[in-house]
């Protein structure tokens, strides 16, 4: 057993209102440089729709990931060998307009333009080329179902659905939509590591969080196109690529990364989770729709004695068990079981959970009056979403495991009826609850920390212990000024 | 004097240059090692000049190096005519495709906005000195035949002599302006690489073939190590 400490996170769909202010937050911090204009490290998208960059999850068109060749596992884009001869042109790497083309606006014309008739205008200009030009594109274009007929029709989760379940998504008046807020997985099994050919591409062992040594990069590019969730980016100024940090500088002193902090629904957690780093392989090399339950057996139990002994064998420190014993994520992932990786076939072993969205009840018009529908809450057979759809996203394709999610997201709901309004029998709740397999303690666990808790509670950081990082018996002044965060230079081209 | 100059004191400072500007880079401006890939802006032009330029001009420089550095095995290779008539074919074959992958994309810096905006002064000193290279190679292919031949009784010796430190200036002195044109500028090229994103040369990745998928750096030792 090898078991590593990583710092995961769920985030809870039902709770996104898409206001974007976590993408924001992260801009302003990290990729407002020029040549990472166009990079949003953390961005959210509106499902159905194609994302963003466009299509990012049809691995047919961009090869991410990983595929099992009998019993071994591959990259898609080809082999070390493979990769290597894709380097001078890599057919695979999307372009900047699979993306967007970043815009801003000639705003000195208002100013300056000569007095005429015609009010002066700022027209949009490159920021690559800073030449005029015709804006078409952006990082969120199809929000909140804008332009559905082009870009929710083409979901690749959606055309593999049924014409009766497509129906169920854009039937008029019955419309639905969710928001997915993304960041960087920090995946187990990461593609971008396994196809970086400098190596610059590095798991921190302390807390997971993947990272691409700038120094290291030649700017190969093979990690954009391997990323199946296409969250490393190509900086085409610097010639360095560049990802999602998990904030590790506002970690390092206790504080949560600035997407985390800055979310107004609450909908993040973030939490220290076990594992056992031996069973790597294995699990990435189960069936599409087995995925989810294996990646949840690597996850191991933080209070288990055996588990304990282990973790402190390796390595891992106290504090760091500690924080795993806290750890909110756990609770949703293993204890609850109501968090599920985002597009497991992909074979990373992502490290960010998400738990789907029930999405509301919906009203029904009858001869002019407002009902609510029959049912208190969505039921199983009645949820708004097909069920394949958020299988599609969510469990390889296997719908048990949304149904299981969502029996208890429904048992957790009505309980919570039944005790604030009182209006439910008895037997129609233990009926859920056993469905959902899960007692009254922990539905009422999971509704105080969906809505109640504190940020302390739902963002639970481990100690990093960069005192640590300097190996006992060094001299510490050799290290003076010499660690932590900042660049003695601007990251930027020079030669 | 000039000739001294040329083809005896010149290659030691490209050579000195390149050493000591690239290990300064490699050392105190690491971040700036990148192939500075353009791809991202403009893919489909980029294949058809990247990918036969890279491999033509590998090839290309590979026998131009083991002409040098074994100047008796390349003679005997080319013993035999048919051989001889295979490699200056398949020379000048490659020689023209570095030079119409080059020109691609030339024109491709030139003519796409964004590649442009990505494209600093040293980007185009390099792309003129590496035309003139190709098109004085292609040149010297077609004017005066059987390069491979003449190379290793000329070039050789003075590429040697000035590794054994004795320049022997009059191997080059002798030769046509077009293949002292083409030996120079050689060496200007060698001096621009540190200055360049002709860097990326020196970092072929080859450790990538034999190391694991994935990459954990751990800033403390496992007690388990110890």
């Amino acid at each position: 057993m090898d078991i590593r400490a990583q710092v995961s996170s769920v985030f809870h769909l039902d709770k996104c209102i898409g206001c974007h202010t976590c993408s924001i937050a992260c801009k302003n911090l990290w990729t407002d440089r020029r040549g990472n204009e166009y990079m949003w490290w953390n961005n959210v998208e509106t499902k159905p729709g194609t994302g963003y960059p466009t299509l990012w999850e049809d691995q047919e068109k961009y090869h991410g990931g990983w595929e099992r060749v009998g019993a071994q596992l591959r990259l898609k884009q080809g082999g070390r060998a493979g990769t290597i001869g894709k380097i001078f042109h890599n057919p695979d790497l999307p372009t900047i307009d699979d993306y967007y083309e970043p815009f801003t606006y000639k705003y000195e014309d208002l100013t300056n333009a000569p007095a005429g008739k015609d009010q002066p205008t700022a027209r949009p200009i490159s920021m690559i080329s800073g030449k005029p030009m015709k804006i078409e594109a952006g990082p969120n274009w199809d929000d909140d179902l804008s332009g559905s007929n082009i870009y929710a029709a083409n979901d690749p989760g959606v055309i593999q659905l049924s014409e009766e379940e497509q129906q169920q998504l854009f039937a008029i008046e019955k419309m639905v939509m969710f928001h997915l807020p993304r960041i960087c997985n920090h995946c187990m099994n990461a593609a971008c590591v396994a196809s970086c050919p400098s190596g610059a591409i590095y798991k921190r062992g302390e807390d997971g969080i993947v990272l691409i040594n700038q120094d290291k990069c030649r700017g190969w590019r093979m990690c954009v196109s391997a990323c199946p969730y296409k969250k490393t980016y190509y900086g085409w100024s610097s010639g360095k690529s560049e990802k999602c940090i998990l904030c590790f500088p506002r970690q390092e002193v206790g504080e949560a990364p600035a997407c985390f902090h800055s979310c107004v629904g609450r909908i993040r957690y973030l939490g220290v989770l076990l594992y056992d780093a031996d069973q790597i392989e294995a699990t990435a090399l189960k069936a599409d729709g087995e995925l989810p339950a294996a990646q949840r057996e690597m996850i191991l139990d933080p209070f288990d004695p055996q588990v304990i002994e282990a973790a402190r064998k390796a390595g891992l420190a106290e504090q760091v068990l500690e924080a795993a014993r806290q750890s909110p994520v756990y609770k949703f992932v293993k204890e609850w079981g109501i968090a599920l990786p985002l597009h497991p076939e992909f074979r990373t072993l992502p490290m960010l959970f998400y738990v789907p969205p029930l999405l509301p009840l919906l009203s029904v018009e009858n001869n002019g009056t407002q009902k609510i529908s029959d049912d208190f809450f969505t039921t199983l057979e009645r949820a708004r979403l097909p069920l394949m759809y958020l299988a599609g996203l969510f469990a390889g394709g296997n719908q048990e495991e949304v149904k299981a999610v969502y029996r208890r997201l429904i048992a957790v709901r009505l309980q919570r009826r039944a005790l604030s309004v009182g209006d439910l029998p008895e037997e129609a709740l233990s009926q859920a609850r056993e469905l959902a397999g899960l007692d009254d303690d922990a539905l009422t666990a999971i509704y105080r920390m969906t809505s109640l808790t504190r940020i302390k509670e739902r963002i639970v950081i481990p100690p990093m212990l960069r005192e640590q990082a300097v190996e006992a018996g060094m001299d510490p002044e050799e290290y003076k000024q010499g660690m932590g965060f900042g660049s003695r230079k601007a990251p930027k081209r020079r030669w | 004097m000039a000739d001294m100059i040329l083809f005896g004191v010149f290659p030691y400072v490209a050579v000195a240059l390149a050493i000591s500007v690239g290990i300064y880079r490699y050392g105190v401006d690491r971040y700036s090692w990148s192939s500075q890939s353009s791809q991202f802006l403009e893919s489909k032009t980029l294949f058809w000049g990247s990918v036969p330029w890279h491999y033509a001009i590998l090839l290309i420089l590979l026998a131009h190096f083991l002409a040098f550095l074994v100047p008796s095995s390349w003679g005997a290779l080319l013993g035999s005519p048919l051989r001889l008539v295979f490699l200056e074919i398949t020379g000048m074959a490659l020689g023209i495709t570095t030079l119409i992958a080059l020109v691609i994309l030339i024109f491709r810096r030139l003519g796409n906005p964004r590649v442009s905006a990505v494209t600093s002064k040293i980007d185009w000193l390099l792309l003129v000195a590496l035309l003139l290279q190709v098109a004085t190679g292609v040149y010297i292919a077609i004017s005066l035949r059987w390069g491979g031949v003449w190379y290793v009784h000329t070039v050789s010796p003075w590429l040697w002599s000035l590794i054994k430190l004795e320049p022997q200036t009059n191997y080059l002195a002798g030769m046509p302006g077009i293949v002292q044109l083409h030996a120079v500028n050689g060496f200007f090229l060698v001096a621009l690489f540190p200055f360049s994103r002709l860097v990326h040369v020196v970092s072929v990745p080859l450790g990538y073939l034999g190391r694991p998928y994935q990459v954990v750096v751990w800033y403390r030792q496992r007690s388990r190590q110890n």
